[in-house]
């Protein structure tokens, strides 16, 4: 039996208002070191998390937006960010920063790690999870 | 797998009660505590979702939350199960994991 369980992380909320956003990307690179299968969810107001255009320099704390680009780097390569939610909020893909992954397996060619989904199609990706960390 | 889903957040504050039952599969199982104790109740805008749900999920409401906020039972939609903190405790363990929806 395998040691690897499937971690996922759920973000619901916007990126500057509160904690939760940057909370969770810390505690996602954090587990992504043990060797975890890992994947992160964006829905509700945590779509706003990966738009693009992020300047926080008048606010005088980080933007933390490139961040979710070095994912693929740490082997975090299923984002799946729920259809519903950009729709509600008069967003699309192209709103969103392309996150990438080079696949290994597929001599190193450049993927998109965002799927995007049906509140449906969530429902059977969260089923299949071991554990569930919600932000 | 077994999930039991938990909403601690008033549904009239925010929307993790709605997401919930939005994302939650048929079969699992949903406490609502604390503030979620108010999308368990007869007469709010957030009944008809919880009612709607009931065929495809089991509600559950923790007492002792319902009973800080001088509410009680019959005030609980029908088919919501009243549950104490040994219940809880055993929910949480019949199921494979938890989702704490915040």
């Amino acid at each position: 039996m395998s040691d690897i369980k499937k971690f996922m992380y759920v973000n619901r909320r916007a990126p500057y208002g509160t904690v939760y956003a940057w909370e969770s990307l810390e505690v996602v690179l954090i587990g992504a070191a043990f060797d975890q299968q890992v994947s992160l969810a964006f829905l509700d107001d945590g779509v706003y998390q990966i738009t693009k255009g992020q300047d926080t320099t008048q606010l005088g704390i980080k933007n933390f937006s490139p961040t979710f680009s070095a994912l693929g780097d740490y082997g975090i390569t299923n984002i799946f960010v729920e259809k519903e939610s950009l729709e509600k909020r008069g967003l699309t893909v192209a709103d969103l920063i392309p996150l990438k992954y080079e696949d290994e397996n597929d001599n190193y060619a450049e993927k998109d790690s965002i799927k995007l989904v049906s509140a449906s199609d969530l429902v059977k990706v969260l089923e299949e999870q071991d554990v569930l960390l919600n932000f | 797998m077994s999930t039991l889903h938990t909403v601690n957040k008033s549904p009239f504050e925010k929307n993790s009660l709605e997401t919930c039952v939005r994302l939650a599969s048929k079969g699992n199982a949903v406490l609502m505590y604390e503030d979620g104790v108010y999308g368990a109740l007869k007469n709010t805008a957030v009944a008809n979702l919880v009612k709607g749900a009931m065929s495809n999920l089991q509600f559950y409401v923790l007492g002792p939350d319902l009973k800080a906020r001088g509410l009680d039972a019959a005030k609980v939609l029908d088919g919501i199960k009243v549950v104490n903190y040994n219940d809880f405790v055993k929910l949480s363990v019949e199921n494979d994991k938890v989702q704490a929806w915040l």
